[in-house]
């Protein structure tokens, strides 16, 4: 969508759109990685291209490879102008890219002209033209048959010749010339001030000009590339990183830029199981991108180590990128919180790779992330860390593409980045939160004069997360997440809330005991009670008793009285007879 | 390289004093591209400078590249036509139908530049 918009905007509806057969326009593919996909094909059939830059930005390099790879890939012979470096020179420049150009040069299918001109044993006296170059292009043209020139630099021309307007026109005749005779042209030209080329090449090479650019920008160097004019079809507009390295020339992205890869809802474990159940209880999405943020020694490593080890523990391979530390010194801390790399290294299944990240261009970094994926292929990278990749406009987009690249392979991606303390937490130096999935941010919380360790989600896309903060201790067995205490006091960790707790316990502890206190009170109470309440009853079953001999006496007694006034009666009428 | 520069100097120095008085051969190549009116123009200057400041010294070899394009490369010839001193050395080159007498005596080193 992208490209056919850029295609009509370019292509303005006059003199152009009439002989513009957009994707009928034969095209020749150079086979140099990622150009062919930024020019939709390759450099114009046929026709000059122009390549230009400052000294030392890859211009013959790029020649030189299309050359190579014409003849190696595409059965296409070429020749090979040079009018700066002896065919000597250029040969063993290039024999370090695994160019072997005397092999081809013997077999008949390139040819190598060095056009040598010394201005200061020359003398110009009248009409001249520059009928010898074309001879020597025609025969070695003919020697090997070839369908591609490359020029290299035709500007020396300008320095070997006074007459201009009679060298403009020669020039003029040369390109026609090459024109008809179908040939693919590469010429390269020296960047000049404020315009393309110093002698104004592009006024005669209006097909297709390929701008070419080696910035350093905090002692990193950045090549670049940029197509500036593809007349009659669509091409990239931006500027590609690319780099040179012993396979020659890669284009970046090797991969179109889009939206469209495939996503998964498996889930795969963060190999900690606090938080996969605060990543709504299964862990990362399978080919999302976590970020890992944090300041310095707030843990990142540790859980960076736990998800690598979480994936190899699954049988599934690894690629651990350390900017920051040697592996060996990553195993031997990891192993010192009960994390054992070393056997997941020794099983193949995880790959550590470690490079200071000034080391290179980002742009070699992310051709080296290339080449290790493509080599490695690992379900998951862990990249340690990425805040130090370069400056924000290189970092980031090289990140755009490194995330993008690894999307499109599903491969599960987690990034981490060290924040500068006292800066925003929930900033990224290299600014990419918004491509990111899901979210990690590990905070120090300082209070009681400690500094202990909190982790929260500040975002999961597509899942259901926690909210909390947990306090997550490193312990000799990985890493610990703890319920933080919260309370009226805010949000409470290490002493701090091992001492609420013990407070907690301590009051709980002297509640039981107040009420086992108060329950065996009331238990003697009852006690007391019972005890009275026997008490009186013996009272009570003594007065009873008591009262039963009382009445037995009184009984007794009565009888006895009866008794002794029955004898006293009788005794009394005894006398009285 | 620079070795030869120093001899050229020194050779340079030498031809100008003896332009006037030793005798000298020279030896002249004069490389054209078929007969076009420039070459045939190249050609017929040359003669007359010859035989005006050096007669019966001079030899003229006259090379058609569109007969012998090889010789293009070998000689590093770009323009045409194109005159080279073989002899006396060092080398010298002089493009152009040499219509400016002047610059082709300069060119020959048979006049100094600043004359």
């Amino acid at each position: 969508m992208n490209a056919r918009a850029q295609a009509s905007a370019a292509a303005p509806p006059g003199r152009d759109a009439e002989r513009s057969p957009d994707r009928n326009l034969p095209k020749s593919p150079t086979g140099i990685a990622g150009l062919d996909e930024i020019t939709f094909g390759g450099l114009p059939r046929g026709r000059p291209t122009l390549v230009c830059g400052a000294a030392g930005c890859g211009k013959t390099l790029l020649a030189m490879e299309f050359l190579v790879r014409g003849v190696t890939q595409f059965d296409e012979p070429g020749v090979y102008v040079t009018f700066e470096e002896s065919e000597e020179e250029l040969a063993q420049n290039v024999r370090s890219l695994g160019f072997d150009v005397e092999a081809l040069v013997q077999q008949g299918r390139l040819a190598f002209d060095y056009v040598h001109i010394d201005r200061r044993e020359i003398e110009e006296t009248g009409e001249y033209d520059l009928e010898g170059l074309f001879v020597r292009l025609a025969l070695a043209i003919d020697s090997v048959g070839a369908k591609r020139v490359v020029l290299d630099t035709i500007e020396s021309l300008f320095s070997g010749f006074s007459n201009m307007a009679l060298l403009r026109s020669e020039l003029r005749r040369l390109f026609r010339w090459l024109k008809d005779r179908n040939l693919t042209v590469v010429i390269t030209g020296e960047r000049g001030d404020g315009t393309l080329t110093r002698q104004g090449l592009e006024e005669y090479v209006s097909d297709c000009v390929i701008l070419l650019d080696h910035r350093v920008d905090a002692q990193i160097s950045t090549r670049r590339l940029r197509v500036v004019k593809y007349r009659g079809t669509v091409h990239g507009t931006n500027e590609y990183p690319f780099l040179i390295d012993a396979q020659g020339i890669s284009v970046l992205p090797i991969t179109s830029l889009g939206l469209d890869h495939r996503v998964s809802n498996e889930r795969v474990s963060t190999g900690i199981g606090r938080l996969d159940n605060m990543l709504g209880g299964g862990g990362f999405y399978r080919g999302s991108s976590i970020l890992v943020s944090g300041t310095a020694g707030s843990g990142k490593t540790t859980i960076s180590a736990h998800f690598a080890d979480a994936t190899c523990r699954r049988g599934e391979r690894c690629l651990y990128l350390a900017f920051e530390e040697s592996p060996d010194q990553i195993i031997r801390n990891m192993r010192s919180v009960g994390i054992d790399l070393q056997a997941h290294v020794d099983a193949g299944r995880l790959r550590l790779e470690a490079a200071r990240p000034s080391l290179h261009g980002v742009e070699m970094h992310l051709a080296q992330i290339h080449r290790l994926v493509s080599e490695f292929r690992p379900s998951a990278i862990v990249i340690d860390p990425i805040s130090n990749l370069g400056n924000t406009v290189d970092a980031s987009a090289m990140l755009l593409r490194l995330i993008d690249f690894l999307k499109t392979h599903g491969i599960t991606a987690m990034f981490v980045n060290l924040t500068a303390s006292g800066g925003a937490l929930e900033a990224t130096e290299v600014g990419v939160s918004s491509l990111i999935d899901t979210w990690l941010v590990l905070r120090d919380i300082e209070a009681g004069g400690e500094r202990n360790r909190g982790l929260y989600v500040i975002k999961s896309r597509g899942m259901h997360h926690s909210n909390q903060i947990r306090e997550f201790v490193i312990t000799s067995r990985g890493i610990d997440l703890l319920e933080v205490y919260a309370g009226p006091e805010g949000v409470l960790t290490g002493s701090l809330r091992a001492s609420q707790e013990a407070r907690e316990k301590a009051a709980a502890v002297a509640r039981e005991q107040e009420q086992q206190r108060r329950q065996r009170e009331l238990a003697t109470r009852r006690a007391v009670l019972q005890a009275q309440i026997d008490a009186l009853q013996q009272e009570a079953s003594t007065l009873d008793e008591e009262i039963g001999v009382q009445t037995r006496q009184y009984t007794l007694a009565t009888d006895t009285i009866e008794q002794d006034r029955r004898a006293a009666v009788q005794r009394r009428s005894k006398e009285s007879e | 390289m620079s070795n030869e520069d120093s001899n050229g100097r020194d050779a340079s120095a030498e031809a100008d004093e003896a332009s006037a008085a030793t005798p000298e051969q020279w030896e002249l190549r004069l490389y054209t591209a078929g007969q076009t009116p420039k070459s045939v123009l190249a050609f017929n200057n040359l003669k007359r400078i010859c035989e005006e400041h050096m007669p019966g010294r001079y030899q003229i070899e006259i090379v058609d590249l569109m007969r012998n394009p090889r010789l293009a490369k070998e000689d590093q010839i770009v323009a045409i036509p194109t005159l080279v001193r073989k002899l006396p050395q060092p080398l010298r080159k002089i493009i152009g139908d040499l219509s400016d007498t002047e610059r082709t005596l300069v060119g020959l080193q048979l006049r100094s530049r600043s004359q």
